[in-house]
């Protein structure tokens, strides 16, 4: 085999392993764990306790907004296994 | 720095001591920056010593930006956001604190050797052999430490940001072993290992995957962090974000032989670099808009969040500058704008406008929060340094733009007969109110700097001064 047809099969391979990849990801069975750890960031709320009273009153002024965040990412725990 | 601030879990103490030190770091690395802007204006400021000449500051500034700021950064935001993703505390505290000393061990000892004039000669990679070997122990020791506490993680997934974090960590220490590989002659001398086009080739590798590995992909996995994090709002697509990652890593590291266009290197080769680095469009973009479409229905934060507008900032610059770098890798632009000013302004608009302005983002959320508190000093202040950042950066690229395109043109005008249109002190001197510009954008970020200095004092200060009053139960 020469080298520009290994090369030509390595390309090949990578391609064939992007599709691959892109189908596991897209895939609907994938679904529900991607849900789960996307809210990963939001699974372990230990933030303290807030004291900045500026910060309080700042929130209260757009409180129509800031706090209706939907349920979306504060009630699915993501996968907290502990 | 009280016990009280400790979490019960986490290990802060060492995303703290990263944290403050980017700030210094910053303004340290971009004080020397503006030096070397004005040294192009008023060539007399290099003082006529061979300490303060431009050719020995310059690896100086982009040592100090690049691996003192951004590295600094990098730690603090990877070591924060692997335990709170992973829900566990830092593998080897130990460890994690020989990383911090090593690592300003390792800067402060670029800020003895480099003015010294000790020097690889390879850009990016300055630093000589005793020097290399203490960045790979440190290195090393940071990979135990990061992938030691995904081990440990007490969740089941290994969230996308750990992802980008680790590829980073990982791909840096083999670029940095195999860039470094070279001779020891004597205590502070050595030789490359590798001759001619090939050491070329190796070093550009090393070079444009330290773009695309340190200063990409570190700084997306803070991207995916503290987006969502500051938007309150989960990523867009955690299905794009997986694809993204295996894309940009597969590509990225094909890219670098756009640096070497029209040289010795094989023509081949330089095709193949400006093929990839023009694919590398898809998945920059894919990230890019990853992250902005998290904003999708939060849009309105931007109104009344400075931090948040840093970040989204950020991801304009990413987009942009992930577009012009695939159009100059392109041979027929490359021919006008490589070795001019254009080049520089490439860079800074993604290391000010990208890299800079998302660590800086992420600072501003993360710093209160090791501080037991939601909010900086003064959100105010974070709003005058936003403007400052984004009209800096846009002076330094538009100016660097301009001179860019000047000099080439300059430089490949020819008359009738074939000689050469223009001397090359024309194309200097024709630059010089490009160079007035840039020095003001500069300028404009140093004082930015300054004021994220004061602001994050004051936070530290306010929330010991707190603290005192609490005693701690527990």
């Amino acid at each position: 085999m020469d080298t520009g047809t290994f090369r030509g099969i390595i390309t090949g391979l990578l391609i064939l392993a992007f599709l691959g990849i892109t189908a596991w990801a897209y895939s609907r069975r994938r679904k529900k764990d991607f849900d789960e750890a996307k809210n990963l960031p939001f699974a372990d709320e230990d933030e303290p306790t807030n004291r900045d009273s500026h910060v309080a009153t700042r929130r209260d002024e757009s409180s129509s907004e800031a706090d209706s965040r939907p349920a979306d990412s504060r009630q699915d725990r993501g996968d907290r296994n502990a | 720095m009280s016990t009280a601030l400790e979490h019960p879990t986490y290990n802060y103490k060492v995303v703290r001591q990263f944290a403050i030190m980017t700030v210094v770091w910053g303004i340290v690395g971009m004080l020397l920056g503006v030096i070397l802007a004005a040294q192009l204006v008023w060539p007399q400021l290099n003082l006529d010593l061979p300490w303060t000449s431009f050719g020995r500051l310059r690896p100086l500034h982009t040592n100090a930006v690049i691996f003192a700021f951004g590295g600094s950064a990098l730690f603090a935001t990877s070591y924060y956001v692997v335990q709170r993703t992973c829900q566990t505390r830092l593998f080897a505290d130990k460890l994690a604190a020989f990383t911090f000393w090593g690592w300003q061990a390792v800067i402060l000892s670029a800020v003895i050797t480099l003015p010294l004039g000790y020097t690889t000669t390879k850009e990016y990679a300055e630093l000589e052999w005793p020097i290399d070997i203490l960045i790979t122990l440190v290195w090393v020791s940071y990979a135990i430490v990061f992938l030691g506490t995904i081990k440990l993680r007490k969740t089941s997934h290994i969230y996308v940001a750990n992802w980008f974090f680790a590829a980073f960590i990982l791909t840096v220490a083999v670029l940095h072993v195999v860039n470094s590989a070279e001779l020891p002659v004597t205590f502070m001398y050595s030789s490359s290992i590798y001759a001619g086009t090939i050491d070329a080739m190796v070093q550009w590798w090393y070079g444009h995957n330290a773009v695309g590995f340190f200063l990409t992909a570190g700084f997306l996995g803070m991207m995916y962090y503290f987006v969502p994090k500051q938007a309150e709002r989960p990523v867009y697509s955690y299905r794009l974000s997986i694809v993204h990652f295996w894309a940009l890593i597969m590509v990225y590291m094909w890219a670098g032989p756009h640096h070497l266009h029209y040289t010795a290197l094989p023509d081949w080769a330089q095709s193949l670099g400006m093929i990839m680095s023009i694919i590398l469009l898809a998945p920059s973009w894919g990230g890019m808009i990853n992250g902005m479409m998290t904003l999708s229905g939060a849009w309105h934060k931007l109104r009344t969040d400075p931090t948040l507008r840093f970040l989204v900032v950020a991801l304009s610059f990413y987009g942009m500058s992930t577009f012009e770098g695939p159009m100059m890798a392109v041979k027929t632009v490359n021919a006008l704008s490589h070795y001019t000013d254009w080049t520089i302004g490439h860079v800074h608009a993604g290391a000010l406008g990208w890299v800079a302005m998302i660590t800086i983002g992420s600072m501003y959320h993360l710093i209160p929060r090791l501080f037991g508190r939601t909010e900086m000093y003064s959100v105010g202040l974070i709003g005058v340094h936003f403007w400052l950042a984004t009209i800096g950066t846009v002076l330094y690229i538009a100016s660097m733009w301009v001179n860019g395109i000047l000099q080439g043109l300059m430089w490949r005008a020819i008359n009738p007969d074939g000689t050469l249109m223009y001397t090359f002190i024309e194309a200097v001197e024709a630059s010089a109110p490009g160079y007035i510009v840039r020095l003001i954008g500069g300028v404009f970020w140093v004082v930015g700097m300054l004021i994220m200095a004061y602001n994050l004092f004051m936070t530290v200060k306010r929330s010991e001064a707190i603290r005192q009053p609490i005693p701690q139960t527990a």
